[in-house]
């Protein structure tokens, strides 16, 4: 499974998703996803281990705010890794998500 | 003529077509009281003759057309509402106009006679009256658009391009990213919203489809083409719309200012040429736009709108090339479409064309006679041209129906005014072309038959609610061609004839006997008959029962015919047929004896032999089982030669036939078809029955044109005195 659940308080949800958020992922990874979100307050998804994605990806965060915002729930997208930030930055969506996007030195070098 | 009689004649013919235009414009205007164009035209209209009236000092014209033209100015610009009541004041304007045109041109130097100052006066009061109260139209938005989600994105520089995935984008192996990842190669994006309005919520979410749409702005030294071609690969899947920088727009416009302005160009050629528009985005255009008029739902939109709601373009780059484009047109209208040519020199030219016509004839006589193979080729490539040029000469003749039908929009809105009706005007066909000598004599004809339906006809409009009817009655007036015909008709959806009526009216007038018998077809034409009426009470628009004979007469001379059919309670519905030329046809050439005679080929619809073996003839009472048919035979010996048929000679039978029903003409001969020039006959011959002109042979001989109409009759009259069992045969196997 590609997604991990890291932390669990009741309501209060960690996930963590690791490898590829594409097209190919795309369903399991929505199916997944939105189980949890019909039963949790708070999500916290971390992205550090994304490590490709593609507007289907895209598009699979945006469908989860879009649920989190009409169902109340706090969502937070945290460690953002380099292919998220970069997708994030081409279509301008970091102030659309809201969360702060950590930047680690080493990306800028890369 | 001196040149300035010349020139005042060109002022008269020219200022009289405006303010027809004009005319036309206006009641145009009824229904569309948005349409910029016409409210230009009519502008234009008073602009003009404002103008040319001033060459000639006709200073009552100028000081009239001068407040109308203001006021029309007004509303060119938007700060005056066209509303019914400006309409109908710029319709008794444009009566005004002529009115003043009209004294003007007869006694410049007497003085404007009182009546027509004060009108002048009141309507000039009328045409400024609520000047105060006049609108202002907003200004233009600015170089904004507004985005869903509230974003503005500013435009001012860069281009604005709007990407709409398709749902099965993803499925296709497209991901938007990349493009918009190759797009950042070709410039700078400056600004990018992704949004997602219609993804849906909950399970029904695929995440394998695509629902993200982008709006980007991109500042790019790109041209529009560039930038399409970036997405050509999603173009499938993808609904792309790319809008030009504001700064590009002024680019745009010059270039069109630039343009050849001898063409005129379609409206999406024009913006492609420039750039402003890619091929893609016309087709597409196009495309919806025959989509529209497929489903007929809505009127189709102009190309234009569409493109602009497509936002494939802004407004003020549409509006430009619509301008140039209407300037081209104007232009090439004024420069190249047309010369004015005396009519007496077309009348001319054609005479000349159908001597050719008959020396082309004699030619082909002597090559056939003497067997000239040599000359054969010569002759048949002359022939041909001779045919070209004949064709060609008579179509510079042929002018559009559809001026005399709109002439007829006033008519019928003062006449339903007058009658406190509701009736609106239809039109059908009035590009139908036909002869101008043609147009002009059915002219009368038709205004009779127009305001006979729209007083008699047409009920008013509580009439027709009580009759379960909408109480707004319609009126059609249809042209088209049908077998070298030109065929007009007039349909109503009044109360109908009233049968019972006719025949009462008929009797007692004496046209029939009470035990008349005849079909409700033949009742109804009755009306065209001399002195009858069915109005109770005669108007003063009809009613006094003169005037449908006298519309019989002037089609029967155009060698037309009209009849009538009608629904009691649904309407009435006139058909005229009219040749489509007075000078030429294509004739048909039989003979008997020595006589040869002519028959319009277009009326001919077979020839058999008359052989009493194969068909059952009866030779007494004139008629002719033709494979089940029965038709009324005429010998043309028999008629024009007074001869005895001689039955034992082989003869053949020519079935002609107008409208429906059909006869049979007995000759000795067929000789086939023959280019017909019609020579009137003299006054001497005037009222020989079933001759309707006569032509020059190649020979020099004469042949007799056949009125067919009135040979029918005359078949038909021998039929019925032939008694009863015919009738009632012909009734039988009618249809």
């Amino acid at each position: 499974m590609v997604i991990e659940v890291k932390k669990q308080k009741k309501t209060d949800f960690q996930l963590a998703i690791k490898g590829e958020m594409t097209i190919y992922t795309a369903l399991e990874q929505k199916q997944a996803l939105y189980k949890h979100l019909l039963s949790v307050k708070t999500l916290q998804i971390d992205l550090g281990g994304v490590t490709e994605i593609d507007s289907a990806g895209i598009q699979l965060l945006m469908f989860l705010k879009q649920e989190a915002e009409s169902r109340q729930i706090k969502l937070s997208l945290i460690e953002h890794s380099h292919p998220v930030v970069e997708a994030f930055e081409l279509l301008n969506l970091s102030h659309h998500f809201g969360d702060p996007i950590m930047i680690s030195a080493e990306w800028k070098s890369s | 003529m001196s040149e300035f009689d010349s020139a005042i004649a060109i002022f008269s013919q020219e200022a009289a077509e405006l303010l027809s235009e004009m005319e036309k414009a206006l009641l145009l205007l009824e229904s569309d009281p948005n349409n910029s164009e016409i409210i230009n035209s009519l502008f234009r209209a008073m602009h003009t003759i404002k103008g040319s009236s001033g060459l000639f000092g006709f200073a009552a014209i100028v000081s009239f057309t001068h407040e109308a033209e203001s006021v029309l100015d007004q509303v060119r610009k938007g700060e005056r509402q066209i509303d019914a009541e400006l309409i109908s004041v710029l319709l008794d304007s444009k009566d005004h106009t002529a009115m003043l045109i009209d004294h003007c041109l007869t006694d410049n130097q007497a003085p404007l006679p009182e009546e027509l100052q004060s009108a002048g006066l009141k309507l000039i009061e009328r045409l400024c009256g609520p000047r105060e109260t006049s609108l202002q139209v907003s200004a233009q938005t600015g170089g904004k658009l507004v985005a869903e989600g509230g974003v503005e994105l500013s435009i001012d520089d860069s281009w604005l391009i709007l990407l709409d995935f398709q749902t099965d984008a993803f499925r296709n192996g497209i991901d938007p990213l990349s493009f918009i990842h190759y797009l950042k190669t070709h410039g700078e994006i400056k600004q990018i919203l992704t949004i997602t309005p219609t993804m849906p919520s909950g399970e029904a979410m695929d995440p394998e489809n695509c629902y993200l749409h982008f709006k980007i702005a991109f500042v790019s030294a790109a041209s529009k083409k560039t930038i399409e071609s970036i997405f050509e690969f999603a173009a499938d899947d993808c609904e792309i719309k790319i809008l030009p920088p504001n700064s590009k727009i002024q680019e745009y416009l010059d270039l069109m200012q630039s343009l050849d302005t001898n063409q005129v160009t379609r409206l999406g050629e024009m913006l492609v040429e420039v750039g402003a528009l890619t091929q893609n985005d016309v087709n597409q255009a196009l495309k919806s736009q025959q989509l529209a008029q497929a489903c007929e739902a809505e009127t189709a939109k102009p190309l234009g709108e569409i493109l602009v709601a497509q936002n494939a373009i802004q407004q003020p780059v549409v509006e430009q090339a619509l301008k140039i484009q209407e300037l081209n047109k104007q232009k090439q209208a004024s420069e190249a479409n047309f010369i004015r040519v005396d009519a007496t020199k077309l009348g001319l030219l054609i005479n000349l064309v159908g001597e050719l016509v008959t020396s082309s004839a004699a030619m082909n006589l002597i090559v056939e006679r003497y067997g000239l193979s040599d000359a054969d080729d010569i002759a048949t490539n002359m022939n041909s041209l001779v045919n070209n040029i004949r064709d060609t000469a008579l179509e510079l003749r042929m002018v559009q129906i559809g001026e005399t039908f709109s002439r007829f929009r006033r008519v019928v809105r003062d006449v339903s005014k007058d009658l406190n009706k509701n009736i609106e005007l239809y039109i059908k066909g009035g590009e139908t072309e036909l002869d101008k000598t043609v147009v002009e004599k059915i002219n009368d004809p038709l205004m009779h038959l127009i305001r006979n339906s729209l007083d008699h006809g047409i009920e008013s409009p509580a009439e027709r609610i009580a009759a379960g009817k909408s109480p707004q009655g319609s009126l059609q007036l249809t042209a088209f061609h049908q077998s070298g015909h030109v065929v007009i008709q007039i349909d109503d959806d009044g109360a109908g004839l009233n049968s019972e009526k006719i025949v009462a009216k008929a009797i007692a007038n004496g046209l029939i006997k009470p035990d008349h018998g005849l079909s409700k077809q033949e009742i109804y034409n009755l009306i065209f008959s001399a002195g009858l009426s069915t109005k109770d009470q005669a108007t003063n628009l009809s009613g006094r029962g003169v005037g449908m004979d006298v519309v019989k007469r002037n089609i029967d001379e155009l060698r037309g015919t009209v009849s009538i059919d009608s629904v009691e309670g649904q309407g009435v519905s006139i058909t005229i047929q009219l040749p489509l030329t007075l000078a030429i046809i294509d004739g048909f050439m039989v003979s008997t004896g020595e006589e040869r005679y002519i028959i319009p080929l277009d009326r001919v619809v077979e020839c058999v032999e008359l052989e009493p073996s194969e068909y059952e003839i009866n030779f007494v009472e004139h008629y002719i089982n033709l494979r089940g048919e029965v038709l009324p035979y005429l010998r043309l010996g028999d008629y024009f030669q007074q001869r005895d048929s001689n039955h034992n000679k082989r003869e053949s039978i020519v079935v002609i036939r107008t409208g429906k029903t059909k006869v049979g003409l007995v000759v000795d001969e067929l000789h086939g078809e023959y280019q017909t020039v019609i020579k009137p006959l003299g006054k001497v011959f005037e009222n020989l029955k079933g001759i309707a002109g006569a032509t020059i042979l190649g020979d020099g001989n004469v042949a007799l044109i056949l009125d067919v109409q009135m040979l029918f009759q005359m078949a038909i009259k021998k039929r019925n005195k032939a008694g009863k069992y015919i009738k009632n045969v012909a009734s039988g196997n009618a249809g």
